[in-house]
């Protein structure tokens, strides 16, 4: 059976471009033009997943989120024309999955919607292995592998490893991320953060563009990039 | 003018006057209208010259029928009247070749404007009594005042009846005129009794002319026009015998106020004087050499006497001059005042003795002047006298100075002694004595002879060595000695009084100049005004404000000598009206006087542009009476001053607007340009997508797309750094980092070029906006991929060096032209030579710019030192560089 998704938009032209897209990559579409209507679909339907745009005519999108989320297996995807990036953060902080923006790359849209799918409720899980490539992370055994061969890593990259891996392929907030690696010292700074996810590109890394495997949201955090 | 100056009789006058000897003289009994009692006044006038013993006859004179008149003339000779027939009718006039013939001594003529029966020999009875003037008798005439010449328009405008009978007003100013005067109520009452002659025809027209209010009217003119006919005559008999004196036609009052406690008093004692008088008056102060060191208080008590002169109807006048009788006598004098009131001090009686009074002066030196002496309350303050004294008596150097000087010429004398004889050294020791009364006044002069001439005596006069002297021909020579001291010490302090004045008065020029130079030197309305307040402050000691309108606001304070000033209520109403009339205002003027400031209002033309306030802490009046024509002068200039800094801000706002328009012209067609070429391009492949679809279309539709969005995004970026809401978000940022996503999001604007990244690893994190330097380096790259050559190389270079980081973008393309590389990054700049094919706004460098520089980064710009092409870089200097990262907090 297809994933339901509930696309959010007051713009005629981006809803049908939506479902033009989601149609065809095999989904079930369903919409709503306004907050309102959003609600009412939400509770009647339990989409799998949610497009929806922060920009509504009769609400503010960012106060949506939490009452979209009341469901804790729908996906939240905030689609914005806002580029600010305390807006994207408060968005993620108040449960939002991830978030694309507007000018998007439909391909883009699409690899999002694949893995926020394939790990849903994947938060709260524990024990886990992540494999990525020819990665290997064993987040609870600390163990990071390059093709069977251990790498090594130290307390700090491991612990910011781990959290993305938790949320692999999904983006993670600066503040998430110290929070759960500095979370006990006095003075965590986005520096540390900074030097420890450029030394673990360069231990994960293979030779060629920086980011393959972390990818860096201006302002905003850090991904895990996953398999698409 | 003084008396004796220039008061030669007048030629015209003299033979005016000479004329009226051997005429009969005519005396006019003129009324305000008919009724009054002139006819009868006349008759009784006439009856008592006869019963003096002249010869009176009477020429013509119409009783009316009225029983006093009829009684009156009974007792006089009468000249029978000659009976003209006309028109069927028999007419009565005046004899006049009888009247010329009987040749009496005064002969009575009623009604002087009478028109005579046509055949007479003269039209107008007032010829036949200018021929019986002419033969030496003298005319008793009455008259109404409407039929004056000269007050016909004015009669008829308001009794609505124009008579035709009029005498011209020469007439009238050769005669001896007396008003026959009775109330208007009285004339009325008479009237209704039947005791007024009126034409039958005219009675009903006639009644309208017996109201009241046409009565006084009348009554009025009668009296004014006989106390005009005096005046005449006064100034006539003044101009023939060349009297210089003060003549006038009414009273004018002049009232000398001083600096001394009770000027006011005297100031209404003047009203009483001139309310009595009902004439003009004058409150008149001296200015002398004294007055420059007046106290304050004596400067603000004058002030106040002035202003009160105002308040009660006064004129004011401030007068220099050497001495005060001399202002007054002059004042008093030009102005022909006939009453004078001074106060009387209480002075000392040996004060008196030894100054003379000034009262006494002035009633000598003002002859035909009432001089009015009204007691002055209060004394004149201790302090004022001894200084007068203390200056009076000189400096005690000066004595010693002057001693010196007679010692030094006593013992040049005696070393020449044998050469000179004793007159020679009498005029020798002239020389301290004259030295002394010039440079340190009489006193000191007097001092000086008196010592020469002991010296003299003692010294050179046999028998020397006493001081008797045995040759009375060389007491003249000490008596000389005294003289010549007191001579000198006279012309020199009379010199140096007018040397003083003339120094005030360069003083205040000189000050006006400098202010003048300081302010127009300045360019901004606001430093203008402030400078205004600070020299106004410096100059008279005062608080300043300067109010200029706000749109919308009214007045506010545009400029203050002291920070923080705020008007209350009062000061701001006071303020307003100044502005709003061109008047001063508030303390010390007639307006609005309970505000503690007074407001001048700064006019240029008839357009007030500020309005500047004064105020004294102490409170009392902020300006002193003779300090404010220096105010005034002070305001013009301000004034002018502002005028031109106003009409030079208006033109500068053209020019801005002028730049802007051409700006906002330019930004147009940039952005239509930039907006329209890419879509041009989408819509195109679009349409071609219609006959299948192909890669290179997809990849135009998409590059072309994403050109559009950064163009947006620009626009976007530029709106908020023109409206200065950049948000700045620092933290620390990695380098590295940033160029990945960089290259990332500007890959397609690369399409066709290699990108070659060469940033160290280990290059030092840097604080920065992300989002902004984002930005920054999408639009180098994307302006790399514009200009460099296709399928060339794009390196991204990352160094570290001499404590800055210098991140550049470099390309391989025609590069900048020499000379012009800053101006890359200026809005709409697109060099020459690089726009031939590429558009752009040149908003995307302009970004880069305002982003740096907001981040606290430098933008260069230049051509590669190897090979050919442009580089761009970003410079970090070392405060955004960070350093201290622990080393065990990333482990």
């Amino acid at each position: 059976m297809p994933a339901k998704i509930l696309v959010v938009d007051d713009e005629v032209a981006i809803r049908r471009l939506l479902r033009n897209t989601l149609e065809r990559a095999g989904y079930d579409i369903v919409e709503a033009g306004n907050a309102r209507d959003a609600l009412a679909v939400a509770a009647a339907q339990l989409p799998s997943a949610i497009l929806l745009d922060l920009g509504l005519p009769d609400r503010d999108g960012l106060a949506m989120i939490p009452l979209l989320r009341r469901n804790a297996d729908t996906i939240v995807l905030v689609v914005s024309a806002r580029d600010a990036t305390d807006e994207k953060v408060a968005a993620l902080d108040l449960g939002a999955d991830d978030f694309v923006t507007k000018p998007f790359d439909t391909d883009e849209l699409l690899a999002r919607l694949r893995v926020a799918l394939r790990h849903r409720g994947l938060s709260g899980t524990t024990s886990k292995v992540v494999c990525k490539g020819d990665l290997t992370i064993d987040i609870d055994k600390r163990l990071v592998c390059r093709g069977g061969e251990e790498l090594h890593l130290t307390r700090k990259e491991h612990d910011v490893l781990a959290v993305l891996a938790r949320h692999i392929g999904r983006v993670v907030t600066h503040e998430r991320i110290i929070a759960a690696a500095w979370g006990g010292d006095e003075d965590p700074r986005i520096e540390y953060l900074r030097i420890v996810v450029r030394n673990l590109r360069q231990k994960l890394e293979a030779p060629g563009p920086i980011g393959s495997v972390i990818a860096n949201e201006l302002g905003i955090g850090y991904r895990l990039r996953a398999d698409t | 003018m003084p008396a004796s100056g220039d008061a030669r009789p007048d030629p015209d006058a003299l033979l005016r006057h000479a004329a009226q000897e051997g005429r009969g003289r005519l005396k006019i009994f003129l009324g305000a209208a008919p009724g009054v009692g002139k006819t009868y006044e006349m008759l009784s006038e006439g009856m008592s010259r006869k019963r003096d013993g002249s010869d009176v006859v009477v020429g013509v004179v119409e009783t009316h029928g009225r029983a006093e008149t009829e009684a009156l003339i009974r007792g006089h000779d009468i000249v029978a009247r000659r009976v003209v027939p006309y028109e069927g009718r028999n007419l009565h006039e005046m004899d006049l070749d009888a009247v010329l013939q009987r040749n009496p001594r005064l002969v009575l003529v009623d009604e002087l404007a009478h028109t005579n029966a046509p055949g007479s020999r003269h039209p107008k009875r007032y010829q036949d009594v200018e021929e019986l003037l002419d033969a030496g008798i003298d005319v008793y005439s009455t008259i109404n005042i409407q039929h004056v010449e000269s007050l016909n328009d004015i009669v008829a405008s308001f009794t609505r009846i124009r008579v035709r009978e009029t005498v011209p007003d020469r007439i009238l100013e050769s005669a001896e005129i007396e008003v026959v005067d009775i109330p208007p109520d009285e004339l009325i009452e008479r009237l209704k009794a039947g005791k007024v002659y009126l034409p039958q025809e005219a009675t009903r027209a006639l009644s309208h002319f017996f109201s009241k209010s046409n009565l006084s009217a009348l009554r009025e003119l009668a009296l004014r026009r006989a106390a005009q006919a005096v005046d005449v005559q006064m100034l006539e008999h003044v101009r023939a015998t060349g009297l210089g004196g003060t003549w006038a036609g009414s009273d004018r009052i002049v009232v000398a106020v001083s600096e001394l406690p009770g000027a006011d008093g005297l100031v209404r004692a003047a009203k009483r004087v001139a309310d009595a008088l009902r004439g003009p008056w004058t409150a008149l102060f001296i200015e002398t050499p004294r007055t420059a060191g007046f106290s304050d208080v004596q400067h603000q008590r004058i002030a106040a006497t002035m202003t009160l002169a105002t308040q009660l109807g006064g004129t004011i006048a401030t007068v220099p001059a050497t001495s005060v009788v001399d202002g007054i006598q002059s004042f008093v004098t030009d102005a022909r005042a006939t009453q004078l009131v001074v106060g009387k001090s209480k002075r000392s009686r040996w004060f008196e003795l030894r100054h003379g009074s000034v009262v006494d002066r002035l009633v000598r030196g003002t002859p035909g002047v009432t001089v009015h002496v009204v007691p002055v309350e209060g004394e004149a303050a201790k302090g004022e006298w001894v200084r007068q004294r203390s200056r009076g008596w000189g400096a005690p150097s000066g004595y010693a100075l002057t001693l010196a000087g007679i010692g030094g010429v006593t013992a040049l004398a005696s070393a020449l002694f044998h050469v000179l004889n004793l007159g020679n050294v009498a005029l020798l020791y002239l020389l301290p004595v004259m030295v002394a009364a010039s440079l340190y006044g009489l006193r000191t002069g007097l001092f000086a002879g008196l010592a020469s001439s002991l010296a003299y005596n003692f010294f050179f006069l046999p028998p020397v060595g006493t001081l008797s002297v045995a040759n009375p021909e060389n007491l003249i020579s000490v008596i000389m000695l005294l003289g010549v001291a007191f001579a000198t010490s006279q012309l020199t302090s009379r010199v140096r009084a007018q040397a003083d004045l003339a120094a005030a008065s360069a003083r205040t020029n000189a000050t006006l100049a400098g202010f003048l130079r300081q302010v127009t030197s300045v360019n901004e309305t606001d430093q203008a005004a402030q400078m205004i307040c600070d020299d106004v402050k410096r100059l008279f000691g005062v608080q300043v404000v300067l109010l200029a309108p706000c749109v919308g606001t009214g007045l506010e304070i545009e400029a203050a000598s002291d920070p923080g000033y705020r008007l209350d209520t009062m000061d701001q109403a006071a303020a307003t009206w100044a502005f709003d009339t061109g008047t001063a205002t508030g303390k010390g003027s007639g307006t609005l006087a309970a505000s503690e400031w007074l407001f001048q209002p700064l006019k240029a033309g008839d357009r007030v542009l500020a309005v500047l306030g004064v105020a004294r802490d102490a409170g009392g009046d902020p300006i002193r009476a003779d300090q404010l024509p220096l105010l005034a002068g002070l305001t013009d200039q301000a004034a002018l001053v502002l005028e031109r800094l106003r009409l030079q801000a208006e033109m500068r706002d053209v020019d801005v607007v002028r730049t802007r328009d051409r700006l906002r012209a330019a930004l147009l067609s940039s952005v239509s340009h930039d907006l329209r070429t890419p879509l041009t391009a989408v819509i195109a492949a679009a349409n071609e997508l219609d006959h299948g679809a192909t890669p290179a279309l997809i990849g135009t539709i998409k590059g072309e797309a994403a050109r559009l969005n950064r163009f947006v995004a620009n626009l976007l970026d530029m709106a908020r750094v023109e409206a200065g809401a950049l948000r700045l978000n620092i933290e620390a940022v990695d380098l590295s980092d940033a160029v990945t996503s960089a290259s990332h999001d500007a890959r397609r604007a690369l399409e066709g070029h290699e990108l070659r990244l060469d940033v160290p690893p280990d290059l030092p994190l840097v604080r920065a906006d992300p989002q902004l330097l984002h930005h920054c380096l999408l639009n180098l790259l994307d302006n790399a991929g514009r200009y460099g050559d296709p399928g060339t190389e794009i390196v991204i270079e990352g160094r570290h060096r001499y404590g800055e980081i210098r991140l550049a973008v470099l390309d391989n393309g025609p590069g900048l032209p020499p000379g012009h590389e800053a101006e890359v990054f200026e809005t709409f700049r697109r060099l020459e030579g690089s726009d031939r094919a590429i558009g752009g706004t040149g908003l995307g460098l302009a970004i880069v710019k305002a982003f740096a520089e907001a981040m606290g980064m430098a933008v260069e710009a230049g051509n590669r030192a190897e090979g050919q092409g442009a580089t761009f870089a970003l410079v970090f200097p070392s405060p955004l560089i960070v350093r201290d990262v622990a080393p065990e907090s990333v482990t």
